[in-house]
């Protein structure tokens, strides 16, 4: 077996030498104006062979190797134990959900400004996630240009409060029936198309919309975006240093404290928890709801679900709808956070990174995407320090994630309804 | 109450169903039956709208449903089961039944979300309903299982549980008989018919099974290559001689 696998250990350290020693053998170095090539220390490139012959050994040895990791769940406690039963399932989950949210609100009066900020960061990506699980994960609509509603929501408060002087907490459900209504719109041309199409479609779209911001210079801003989008008010109270708007008080007057920047920062915060409190409540009741059922059938069969007079265009467009409609509500938190917003923002890496946040956390399961949503969007800030490895090490993360739980962090299991008199 | 006039299905170049005229009346089970890429399912495809028809009239309770799209009409009361089953295989049993009483059930966003009286109300009535088709066909033990996990003959009579739900007046059988063995193969029978006596549904049946033909048919359609070739009740659909023909072949 050993003689067989030597061909291909020699080609894999072979490809291994290759690939390292032009990257990390030579250095650019700068002298005045000129670049001179240097070759690196003794210590690297001892490294570099290293590292071919450690990889041609494993790969002369690999099944050897393979067969003693394959062992390896012995020493696994975890391993091989009894799934939970649903009920109890069910039961925890709703219990860490519970814990979480807790938490959540105690949060902002722990920890730094800085932390807060972030975590009202989590919290929007929870809210996307949540509302492009119910696109990807329920209906099984592969949405690659979800950003394009996010964006909707953001801009129309951006616009909105520019133009009309129309306040946040108006503006919250304008902008996510807009965002809606772009769903319906867009959807229903494209719903007729599935799979890959589909993909491509939304892809588009997603494109469209950004660009459309960006070239619509006199309405827009164009790249230089819309800035100075107000802070949400507490019933008219303002959180900034001095008020603003006529008729309004500020908030740290009326309560007679002193004034501090992380009133606004925590309110905002909490307007954020709420909003994805709501969120993850109306999903969750949806999925027990007729239209959550039939979302699920006709991922599973469409043409059964046909059959039993269900329209495939009502079902999925209320699936595009609802998952648009939260996309707005998390653009005009994300609007009123930043305070500017620019096409920028909205670009396809937006969209891939809740996708990523969907599949990851386990399609179609809350739990799990609200986990995946706090781990994609505070591991990157806690590896700040590896900075020029920082997608590196998010693109192994998910590779790894991919060969080892392929179906996510917390698979969805079903809530079944159960018929109960069984007399 | 269901009459095709003329019916033709043309795929590029081949003629599928060509000119195939068939009709039901209320109270009756009809059966088309024909060797093996004879049309039958084709026929069945044309007639619940998951094909339009190049030719022909379809008529049901006097009204024209060619070309309709198919969840249409499945709620005129028009459904079918499939040759091959399609249930909800992850979903569990009584899941399957509400899905198809999706038409029934309170389907406002709104009222679901408050849960209001009336949601709550139709939520429990099909759940009744469900239960009642699963007495009948035998399967309220499983009804908290997956519908993925039935053995074969379970599936085949979910699979019309899952119909009757939906309260339908015509209901079309793809060959309800493949794949049981004789003993589910009679229960079937006995189920057929009770579905006809007892509640009033007109059946469509295409089936291999010749016993099961003969038995519970009122009458008998056959179609080869596409063309109808004979109709009639059993017993003259069985002297027929180019029936016997088409069916062991010319000597």
């Amino acid at each position: 077996m050993v003689a067989q696998n030597f061909g291909h250990a020699l080609f894999c350290a072979m490809i291994t030498l290759i690939i390292s020693f032009p990257i990390l053998g030579f250095n650019l170095e700068a002298q005045g104006i000129n670049v001179t090539l240097t070759g690196a220390k003794t210590t690297t490139i001892i490294g570099v062979v290293l590292a071919s012959i450690i990889v041609f050994g494993f790969q002369l040895f690999r099944d050897a190797i393979m067969g003693a990791l394959g062992t390896l769940p012995r020493f696994n406690p975890l391993a091989g134990r009894e799934p939970m039963e649903p009920s109890r399932r069910v039961k925890l989950e709703s219990r860490i959900i519970t814990v979480l949210v807790v938490l959540f609100l105690f949060w902002p009066f722990m920890v730094s400004r800085g932390s807060v900020d972030l975590a009202t960061l989590v919290l929007i990506y929870i809210m996307l996630a949540l509302g492009l699980n119910v696109v990807v994960g329920l209906a099984g609509l592969l949405d690659l240009g979800y950003e394009a509603f996010y964006a909707v929501g953001a801009y129309t408060f951006a616009l909105l409060s520019r133009y009309f002087d129309i306040s946040f907490w108006l503006a919250l459900p304008i902008g996510a029936l807009l965002a809606a209504l772009f769903g319906l719109v867009l959807g229903f041309p494209v719903l007729r198309l599935r799979g890959d199409y589909l993909a491509i479609v939304t892809l588009g779209f997603g494109e469209i919309i950004r660009i459309l911001l960006n070239n619509w210079t006199n309405v827009t801003g164009g790249p230089n975006g819309i800035g100075g989008i107000p802070d949400p008010t507490l019933f008219g109270m303002e959180f900034g240093r001095r008020v603003k708007e006529e008729g309004n008080t500020s908030f740290h007057e009326t309560f007679g404290i002193a004034y501090s920047g992380e009133h606004k920062v925590i309110f905002l915060y909490l307007i954020a928890l709420v909003l994805a409190v709501i969120t993850a409540m109306v999903i969750r009741r949806l999925m027990r709801m007729p239209v959550g059922r039939a979302w699920e059938a006709l991922r599973e069969d469409e043409i059964a679900a046909r059959s039993l007079g269900l329209s495939r265009t009502a079902v999925k467009l209320s699936a595009f709808t609802i998952g648009a409609f939260f996309a707005g509500f998390a653009g005009t938190v994300f609007a009123s956070k930043q305070g500017f917003i620019s096409p920028e923002s909205f670009v396809f890496l937006e969209s891939a990174i809740i996708l990523a946040i969907v599949v990851l956390g386990g399609m179609g399961s809350q739990l799990g995407v609200i986990l995946a949503a706090i781990a994609v969007t505070i591991l990157p800030e806690l590896a700040r320090e590896f900075s020029e490895y920082r997608m590196l090490i998010f693109g192994a993360a998910m590779v790894l994630m991919m060969v080892w739980r392929p179906q996510g962090l917390l698979p969805m299991r079903r809530i079944h309804i159960k018929l109960n008199r069984l007399e | 109450m269901l009459e095709v006039q003329n019916l033709s299905m043309r795929f590029g170049g081949l003629l599928a169903v060509d000119q195939v005229s068939l009709d039901v009346q209320e109270h009756e089970i009809v059966s088309i039956i024909g060797p093996n890429g004879a049309g039958k399912t084709t026929v069945f495809n044309c007639l619940s709208g998951f094909y339009r028809p190049t030719g022909g009239k379809i008529l049901f309770e006097d009204k024209e449903i060619q070309g309709k799209p198919d969840y249409r009409i499945s709620r005129l009361g028009l459904v079918r089961t499939f040759q091959h089953v399609r249930l909800f295989n992850q979903m569990t049993v009584v899941e399957n039944l509400l899905v198809a009483q999706h038409r029934h059930l309170n389907t406002n966003l709104i009222a679901g979300l408050l849960k209001t009286p009336d949601y709550r109300d139709r939520e429990r009535k099909s759940l009744d309903r469900a239960a009642y088709w699963l007495d009948r066909v035998g399967l309220l033990d499983l009804a908290n299982r997956e519908a993925g996990n039935l053995a074969y003959g379970q599936q085949r009579r979910l699979e019309i549980a899952r119909c009757m739900v939906t309260e339908p007046k015509l209901l079309m059988l793809d060959e309800p008989a493949a794949g049981l063995n004789p003993a589910e193969t009679r229960d079937l029978n006995q189920l057929i018919i009770s579905l006809k006596e007892d509640y009033n549904v007109s059946v469509v049946l295409i089936e291999h099974d010749m016993s099961l033909v003969m038995d519970i048919s009122d009458r008998i359609n056959v179609i080869s290559q596409g063309r109808p070739l004979a109709s009639g009740t059993p017993e003259e659909v069985r002297q027929n001689e180019d029936v016997i023909k088409a069916y062991l072949g010319e000597a």
